[in-house]
């Protein structure tokens, strides 16, 4: 009955999406005869809507998109088409509430208030990717050869189960461990990034270095989660398998790693053992320097660490990346345009450019620091000696970055990792502080997973 | 003549009934529709999984046994009661105490009005407002524990906000700081209503301060004491902002500072109607039962 009504719903859809080809001024048989795009688009809207979780996107937009005029921190104008940006926090599932919202009304909605753009991240990808709420590039005139120098990873991201391409990226984001130059001449006696490696190039060897910053005062981490991305990348199983939460065993070692790291306090607990809290932010700045490393990609340097603000570690150059113990990926956010945009040629030029123009790619490698998503670009910047990341006292971190990126798999996605990742490290803060027994911590995790994703069972 | 006024009375009566209907209009659209609506939707399966719309499906009182089974409610059930006295104790204290100071002839404090408004304004202030600052004065790096490091109370900054008793001890004080100046007020209105010349009567008869308060005051100010304890308590099932902001909406720790009206959120929050309509539904019959347990109490003491 069901699968009845669906598809007379899209043989409804095809047929006003071709009466409307008919009656439009271009007649496509191609798009016509398509029916993923239910909404046709005309081409020329006023507004050019973008929804976003950050404004790390819209820097780079405002920076090197070309006659990218800015007018205020929601607004721009690119010729005649004003852009407006959409920005919601992405905590607690808060963009993608959003961005639901939007997308449901996106049918009726007037030209001018249609989503245009989205970003999406790659722990819910899935979930707008295999929906037909993305437009697959190739009807905007973008087809995979456009994109042949990205990084394969980045394009599994956003492949949807007809093997379409419905996003780009234009960065890269593996991960690697970034140390205090500093602390690590006084505890290792070198800030040699090669024999800093020697120092945590396992999680045994690892534990070894904890303690000895300990003895001498500092911490290993500022946060218990601030390792989680380096456990919960290289697992063997899915967060849900056959609708119930699996807890994979990597990521049960990183549980226990971390409890033994807090009980012996090799972690900062001021932060409550949670990123981004200002407890956790002090070992960025010189004078509270106090914690050995973190873990981050390229993004997290230029982006997060608070380099371009006097007295912070990175303004003197005192950072350094080393490759860690294990390779993983961490965020990246990917550019997908909207089914009903009304502005299907600037959308296109602006993916286009944004995620594939060499120039505009250098730029912002060389400007920003960022791990862009072209092979040959980063290929270059890694052998070329004379490039040095000022934050990183000029070492190239490139080469140790894209290494890294070969051992992304993205195998083990889900639509559910957001949620699952954010409510697990929530969760297991209490049984690092004590408060809780692991199965406790666990059964909190259930709870809140099953209040959020209403289709998983726990057990 | 008799004929007559009786007509009258019934074209004022018309009056009345149309002056009343804006309000029955208005509640029963945004007040009764909604109420049955709950009930409805509690009896579907109502959600969204990824961009996929489920249901709404009946499934009779499936939801039901969800939420009961997995007991989840009775465990924030009891956070929320229990954060609810932590908060009502003193509350009920300081504003019979401050209640009987302000209305006491004798003692005539000065500047009453003052004092009455000083306790008035922290009721003013935004829950959420509220709950941010407290979040903050007693966040691990904050100013309250760098205080007691200081004055050498504390060795080492203590987590407020990971220890169970403190988080629940922070909301009850939160909550009663807020509403004290209100029951104050409340229950200072019921005191000034009651007839002098009883305390001047009990004062010849030698009757100390404590005994007029417990047999003179209390007993007459019963009715509104007992109004005072079902709204609160109404208001305390109800908790919301103050431990979910403070929490930032997890109930940490372990879920121990969760609410009810949070687990109603959670539901919400994933477009999950239908589990939240049953949330809602137990809530409505748990606040129900307890108001009526409140009342029955009070009344029968009222008997004897």
């Amino acid at each position: 009955m069901k699968r009845k009504l669906i598809s007379a719903l899209l043989c409804a859809a095809m047929a006003t999406t071709l009466l409307a080809g008919c009656g439009g001024k271009t007649t496509d048989t191609n798009k016509a005869n398509n029916a993923s795009s239910n909404n046709e688009a005309k081409d020329g809207g006023d507004v050019l809507n973008i929804y976003v979780w950050n404004t790390e996107w819209q820097e780079r937009v405002v920076a090197y998109y070309p006659n990218y005029e800015k007018v205020d921190d929601t607004t721009g104008k690119i010729g005649d088409v004003t852009v407006n940006w959409v920005i919601t926090a992405n905590q607690d599932n808060a963009y993608q509430n959003k961005l639901d919202e939007a997308l449901d009304n996106q049918a009726t909605a007037k030209d001018d208030d249609k989503v245009d753009i989205f970003l999406i991240e790659a722990d819910y990808a899935l979930k707008y990717v295999d929906t037909p709420d993305a437009l697959p590039l190739s009807e905007l005139g973008l087809d995979d050869s456009v994109f042949a120098n990205q990084y394969q990873y980045t394009k599994d991201v956003v492949t949807d189960s007809n093997g379409q391409l419905k996003g780009a990226s234009w960065q890269g984001c593996p991960g690697a461990l970034i140390y205090n130059r500093e602390i690590a001449k006084k505890v290792l006696g070198t800030d040699d990034p090669a024999k800093v490696q020697e120092a945590v190039s396992d999680w045994d060897k690892y534990a070894e270095t904890a303690a000895k910053m300990q003895a001498a005062g500092y911490f290993m981490t500022a946060g218990a989660t601030d390792s989680y991305r380096v456990f919960s990348n290289n697992v063997s199983s899915k967060w849900v398998v056959d609708g119930k939460i699996n807890i994979d065993p990597n990521i049960k070692k990183w549980v226990d790693m971390t409890k033994e790291q807090a009980d012996k306090k090799q972690i900062n607990s001021a932060s409550s053992y949670n990123l981004w809290q200002e407890d956790w932010k002090k070992g960025f700045f010189t004078d509270t320097a106090n914690v050995f490393c973190y873990f981050g990609p390229a993004w997290f340097i230029d982006f997060s660490m608070s380099c371009d603000q006097d007295g912070s570690v990175g303004s003197a150059g005192g950072w350094a990346v080393t490759q860690g113990p294990q390779g993983f990926f961490w965020g990246g956010t990917w550019i997908c345009a909207a089914n009903g945009t009304d502005n299907k040629d600037l959308v296109a030029d602006i993916i286009k450019t944004m995620t594939t123009d060499p120039t505009v790619l250098s730029k912002i490698v060389e400007e920003k620091s960022d791990f862009v998503n072209d092979q040959t670009i980063m290929e270059k910047y890694a052998k070329d000696e004379k490039f040095g990341n000022k934050y990183l006292g000029g070492q190239n971190p490139y080469g140790i970055f894209a290494s890294g990126v070969s051992s992304v798999s993205l195998a083990n996605q889900s639509a559910y990792d957001q949620g699952c990742n954010e409510e697990f490290q929530n969760a297991m803060t209490d049984y690092f502080a004590g408060k809780a027994t692991y199965e406790e911590a666990l059964q909190t995790f259930y709870n809140k997973i099953t209040a959020k994703y209403p289709d998983i069972k726990a057990e | 003549m008799k004929k007559k006024k009786s007509s009258n009375v019934v074209k004022y009566n018309r009056w009345g009934y149309i002056f009343l209907i804006p309000f029955f209009v208005t509640f029963i659209v945004f007040q009764l529709i909604p109420l049955f609506g709950t009930f409805w939707n509690s009896f579907f399966e109502n959600y969204r999984s990824g961009r996929q719309q489920i249901g709404p499906n009946f499934i009779g009182i499936e939801n039901f046994k969800t939420i009961i089974t997995s007991g989840l409610i009775w465990k924030y059930a009891r956070n929320t009661l229990i954060m609810w006295v932590l908060g009502f104790v003193p509350q009920i204290f300081f504003s019979l105490l401050l209640g009987a100071w302000f209305s006491d002839k004798r003692l005539s404090i000065k500047a009453s009005g003052f004092f009455k408004t000083v306790i008035y304004l922290p009721n003013l202030i935004m829950a959420s407002a509220f709950a941010m600052l407290f979040f903050t004065l007693f966040s691990e790096g904050g100013p309250v524990n760098s205080i007691l490091v200081n004055l050498h109370i504390l060795k080492e900054p203590f987590a407020f906000l990971n220890d169970i008793a403190a988080t629940r001890g922070l909301v009850g004080l939160m909550n009663f700081v807020m509403w004290f100046g209100n029951t104050t007020l409340l229950l200072l209105a019921g005191m000034l209503g009651i007839d002098p010349s009883l305390y001047e009567a009990a004062e010849v008869d030698g009757a100390t301060s404590t005994q007029k308060f417990f047999r003179i005051t209390l007993p007459i100010l019963k009715p509104i004491l007992v109004y005072v304890v079902i709204t609160s308590l109404i208001g305390g099932l109800q908790m919301f902002d103050v431990p979910s902001v403070l929490t930032n909406g997890k109930g940490n720790p372990m879920e121990t500072s969760m609410t009810l009206i949070m687990y109603l959120n959670n539901h919400l929050y994933s477009k999950n109607f239908g589990l939240a309509g049953t949330v809602s539904v137990l809530l409505f019959l748990i606040t129900g039962i307890l108001s009526f347990i409140v009342f029955k109490v009070s009344n029968e003491k009222n008997v004897k």
